[in-house]
């Protein structure tokens, strides 16, 4: 078992409805806006704007950007205290209460997709009502980042299990891929061949980002034709 | 019990700091503790409300402590790497030098082994590091060499310092019981003079290359990442020349300002300033032949983020911090040490203080520039270091200069028994070795 996702950059329009519908199932904090000017914004789901070309053939281009849950992990080979893990289906992990804050996996991802609490994480009186009881809340000083949405898999799984079956496509999908709007993002297990990502990760459109650092992203992106 | 007159000691220069210590200790004292407790104080607020208290954030995530982690550690380096290599080599003009490098070593080694701890997001994890520790991981690597590096160069630093500590127990120097505890019972017959230069000779031996290991490890850090501008096998030799570099430099400086509070002109003299002058030439040199190979191969090479790294610090938001550690590290001391007239010891003071600005810049230049400009189309990472930062900075600066100033208080920073040493025996023994070195006579004439 392989956990992947594939995001068709053809469907996507750049609405960010995976942005916030990430923000809200993960529990992510939402920063004071002085703090997110400083760049202390946290989105374990980013959305990337690539400027090509000059006016006036200017275009703009965006893209989805959740963690690229790498086979060969630039993070988790530098933690000191194995606080970040690749589990055995392929997720990168973060466990918080090892966390030391040390941020040198943020340093060493090259698609810079970590986030650090830098202060306590609040919740507006409001929205505390919308905190999401599956997914802990994390303290004051570790790192955070995308984690495929595990506990939606774990709830899935055990789902499974009580009713004595094996694991379905459709028993289980991201925040994001489910609040896509125009279902550009896909998700499932690349190693199945009856999952669509399977079929999706072989067209030939299928890219990934920075493929020549040899990290192996679990995330392919299916190219724009013109 | 009346003081009965003693013939003044000849080293008495060196001991007169100890059995007399002027006032303006105390205050200068005084005046670094207030900055230490605010630096605390700014720390435990930092701990209270999160590491958000100083300028860091994504994608700069590593700033100001970081860069002072590399910087101290740097310092330390020339310490016990220039004295064992000193003592090693036989250098007999080492001997009023050793123990102020050894000292420094040692304070700022344990300065800068604080640093990686103050940065934490969660201190009170750091043990995680021992009971959960990935030794996979550069930064473990790290704990093991500084803890080395640091046992040995303490215990390097206090060997040789047993009969100094007994010439203070003899004079009756107070506290009596701190000097009794600390001399070991030595009396400075025959055998313990053997064992302890045996000891002090496995040590220089065992010291070199762990602290070689120290800051190559530290490059290593950023070295097995991926990252454009850290990912480079030059970086071991380049962090460890840089170190050594502004370790002389520190050495200069304090040797320079410790001849003018404790008038040890007799002691330093122009002859130590010159040699060490011209070693901090050379290195200056190194320096820069390390830097050259290191942005010529990334020019060459092109690769775009590369690029985009390397102009953000040659004309990019970086160049005038890039520019001035250019100048810093090449450029005045090139000047002033290469030329006879100025390499003098104001000369060399200027040149040392300049180098030391220079090497801080250039772990800012290596820390900062790679972070903020991430491989992916984000904004790039601006970093301000805020007052905090500045305050921890100044309190580590403040703990070396206290620490320093308690070690000259307590213990005299040349060594008396090696000045002593070196009066009866150095010059017999250089003469024995500089004949050894001479071809020798001829031999019987039937061969002829």
């Amino acid at each position: 078992m392989k956990w992947g996702m594939v995001i068709d950059l053809q469907k996507c329009t750049g609405c960010g409805e995976c942005v916030a519908a990430c923000k809200l199932e993960n529990n992510v904090a939402i920063v004071e806006p002085k703090e997110s000017e400083m760049g202390r914004t946290m989105l374990w789901m980013d959305m990337l704007t690539v400027h090509e070309g000059e006016y006036p053939r200017l275009r703009v281009r965006q893209f989805p950007r959740p963690c690229m849950h790498c086979d060969h992990p630039p993070c988790t080979k530098v933690c000191p205290v194995r606080a970040t893990y690749k589990n055995e289906e392929g997720i990168v992990a973060q466990i918080y209460p090892q966390c030391i804050g040390c941020r040198y996996c943020m340093a060493a991802c090259p698609y810079t997709v970590k986030s650090f609490n830098w202060f306590k994480p609040e919740w507006a009186p409001g929205i505390r009502e919308t905190v999401n009881p599956d997914v802990s809340v994390r303290p004051v000083g570790v790192v955070e980042k995308c984690t495929f949405c595990v506990h939606r898999l774990q709830k899935a799984k055990e789902q499974a299990k009580s009713e004595g079956r094996n694991l379905r496509e459709n028993d289980f999908q991201t925040a994001c891929a489910e609040s896509c709007p125009a279902g550009a993002i896909v998700f499932g297990d690349l190693e199945n061949t009856n999952h669509r990502v399977n079929t999706l990760s072989r067209s030939p459109r299928a890219t990934r980002l920075l493929e020549d650092l040899g990290t192996e992203p679990k995330v392919i992106y299916l190219k724009e034709v013109d | 019990m009346e003081t009965t007159p003693v013939a003044p000691h000849p080293d008495y220069d060196l001991l007169r700091p100890i059995e007399q210590p002027g006032k303006s200790f105390y205050y200068i004292v005084a005046v670094l503790l207030v900055i230490i407790l605010y630096a605390g104080v700014l720390y435990i607020r930092q701990v209270y409300y999160g590491l958000g208290v100083t300028g860091m954030a994504q994608p700069v995530t590593w700033g100001f402590y970081i860069i002072n982690f590399v910087f101290f550690i740097g310092i330390s380096h020339a310490g016990t790497l220039i004295s064992a290599i000193l003592r090693l080599s036989q250098a007999e003009w080492r001997r009023p030098i050793t123990r102020m490098a050894e000292v420094i070593t040692a304070i700022v080694l344990a300065i800068g082994g604080l640093h990686p701890i103050i940065d934490l997001g969660r201190p009170d994890r750091a043990l995680h590091l021992f009971y959960n520790g990935r030794l996979q991981s550069p930064l473990l690597w790290d704990v093991t060499s500084i803890t080395a590096y640091f046992t040995a160069s303490t215990v390097y630093l206090y060997l040789p310092l047993i009969p100094d500590i007994a010439i203070l127990r003899d004079r009756g120097v107070k506290p009596r019981w701190l000097y009794e505890f600390l001399s070991w019972g030595w009396q400075g017959t025959e055998q313990q003079h053997k064992v302890l230069n045996r000891a002090i000779n496995i040590l220089m031996v065992v010291v070199i290359p762990i602290a070689i290991s120290v800051h190559t490890i530290i490059s290593y850090i950023f070295a097995m990442t991926v990252q454009p501008g850290w990912h480079s096998t030059i970086f071991g030799p380049y962090f460890v020349v840089g170190a050594i570099f502004s370790g002389i430099a520190a050495i200069l400086v304090l040797m320079i300002v410790f001849r003018k509070v404790f008038h040890l002109e007799r002691y330093l003299k122009q002859v130590h300033f010159s040699y060490l002058g011209l070693l901090l030439l050379v290195m200056s040199l190194l320096w820069f032949y390390f830097t050259f190979s290191e942005y010529l191969t990334g020019y060459y090479g092109h690769e775009p983020n590369e690029m985009r790294v390397f102009w953000y610090k040659f004309s990019g938001t970086f160049a005038p911090y890039f520019w001035a550690m250019v100048g810093c590290n090449f450029l005045v001391p090139l000047i002033l040490l290469g030329n006879r007239r100025t390499r003098t010891i104001p000369g060399i003071l200027v040149a040392s203080i300049s180098v030391i600005i220079g090497m801080w810049l250039e772990r800012l230049i290596i820390v900062v520039p790679s972070l903020s400009n991430p491989r992916l189309p984000y904004p790039t990472g601006i970093y301000f270091p805020t007052h905090t930062e500045w305050m921890l900075f100044l309190g580590g600066i403040s703990v070396f200069v206290l620490g320093y100033m308690m070690f000259a208080r307590f213990f005299p920073v040349i060594s008396i028994w090696e000045i002593e040493e070196g009066r009866q025996e150095s010059a017999k023994e250089v003469t024995r070795r500089i004949t050894s070195y001479m071809p020798d006579p001829k031999e019987s004439p039937t061969k002829g």
